[in-house]
């Protein structure tokens, strides 16, 4: 982890001033405070003075890092939907769960409304982030002008962030595992490694996205060059 | 707390963007940027809040109700609750799991339904104390919110992968999916919550004490 940063705060006297240069100020997305915009080297994070939010924190090919994430997130989950994650035996009788069994197990009655939330919380939406995500990025880290609507992409990929879900439904495993330990013989498939590597990659994928800099990156006139 | 009276974007009459952290001249309609609407402070965010909070008790209520899981052998059938269910899971001796399950789908939610309503009335109303303890309630409310869909999660789990024929089998009961809805709408309730609120007093009680400085460059709403 970098150094944490204060941002300069705008005293009182810089109102006039504040308002010609909007492009040099960030105010805090969570209790709006306004902060005259410092350039800082990789690593290093701005917070917030008050509420201490992060607000800048670029890192060294960060870009590169978050696409490379990226495609090992979708190329993990693609194979974890078709290995079985958990094996399950008793009297004899024995079965094995891929994550689509999982989320297929409400398919009876009004629960099939819940086939699709939980199918959408595990697999979809953590696909459609990553894939959002490199849209977004891919031609920024190389040099190029923004895709078509890639603010569209990004504003969906961050809108969608907290219904995805991938990190509890890891933990869910553990839970069930210990859950039916009595009833049953439960071992643990391949996708369940799988599943545990994805949620470590989304973690740092997030540690790596320094959403400012996206923003001014995609932003028609950017202020400087960003930290990508 | 040094940075407790900052100016705000709100004082320098702008408007911030709350997703991009952009800033615009105040009464522009929309982010430049990102394309996001652009409200100083969201008058109707409360309203929002309390609605999807009240939906969320609403559905809470026969999540406890109803079985959450049906649990069939060959010698019994039986149905539990998700309290019931953590009650079985103490007497089978797994005192972790009961309280990790006990956690997620009773103190969680539970904790969750007051300290939204907390905030939501202490927008406003609060001294200028603890403005930054409530923002990190917020940020907890907001971050945990989420995980208590584990029983969910478990519930499919275990409904998918006991399927053995006569020996053992597991179904999702009705409760699971008014559970599912109880935490969405949670979730939506905090998000709906706009936090520069929970900050507002102190600005105000600031410019109260030093009136030549900020009262000047505040527009009118």
């Amino acid at each position: 982890m970098g150094t944490a940063t204060e941002m300069t705060a705008i005293t009182p006297d810089l109102h006039a001033a504040s308002a010609r240069d909007l492009d040099a100020l960030i105010a805090c997305p969570q209790c709006d405070a306004l902060y005259r915009i410092t350039t800082l080297d990789p690593g290093a994070r701005a917070r917030c003075a008050r509420c201490h939010t992060v607000l800048i924190s670029p890192r060294k090919k960060a870009g590169m890092r978050i696409i490379m994430f990226a495609l090992a997130v979708m190329i993990l989950t693609a194979g974890a939907l078709w290995f079985p994650f958990l094996t399950v035996e008793r009297a004899g009788f024995s079965n094995s769960a891929t994550l689509v069994d999982s989320a297929l197990a409400f398919s009876d009655g009004p629960l099939v409304v819940l086939v699709l939330l939980v199918l959408a919380f595990i697999v979809l939406v953590p696909l459609a982030r990553v894939t959002l995500i490199v849209y977004t990025l891919a031609p920024l880290v190389f040099d190029r002008p923004p895709a078509v609507h890639a603010a569209a992409a990004f504003r969906l990929s961050e809108a969608l962030k907290p219904w995805s879900m991938a990190e509890i439904f890891a933990l869910g495993c553990a839970v069930s595992l210990v859950k039916i330990a009595d009833l049953a013989t439960v071992g643990v498939g391949p996708a369940f490694y799988m599943f545990v590597a994805v949620v470590v990659l989304v973690v740092l994928q997030d540690v790596y996205l320094d959403r400012w800099s996206v923003w001014n990156a995609l932003d028609p006139r950017p202020r400087q060059d960003p930290a990508e | 707390m040094s940075g407790v009276s900052a100016i705000t974007a709100r004082d320098a009459g702008l408007v911030a963007c709350t997703r991009c952290s952009r800033v615009w001249p105040m009464g522009t309609g929309a982010c430049g940027r990102c394309g996001k609407t652009l409200v100083s402070r969201d008058p109707h965010s409360l309203s929002r809040v309390w609605a999807w909070l009240i939906v969320g008790v609403m559905f809470y209520i026969p999540a406890n109700l109803y079985p959450m899981l049906i649990t069939r052998t060959l010698v019994e059938s039986s149905e539990a609750t998700i309290v019931g269910g953590a009650v079985e899971l103490i007497h089978y001796g797994s005192i972790g799991i009961a309280i990790i399950i006990l956690v997620a789908s009773v103190l969680i939610p539970i904790a969750k339904f007051v300290c939204i309503a907390f905030l939501a009335l202490s927008v406003g109303r609060a001294g200028q104390e603890g403005a930054h303890q409530r923002h990190i309630l917020y940020e907890m409310v907001e971050y945990i919110g989420r995980w208590s869909m584990i029983d969910v999660f478990v519930v499919a789990i275990l409904s998918s992968l006991v399927q053995l024929s006569f020996a053992a089998s597991i179904t999702p009961g009705p409760a699971s999916l008014s559970f599912a809805l109880s935490v969405i709408a949670t979730m939506l309730s905090a998000q709906a919550f706009d936090s520069r609120m929970i900050w507002d007093r102190i600005e105000e009680a600031d410019d109260a004490a030093r009136p030549a400085t900020s009262s000047s460059t505040r527009p009118a709403q």
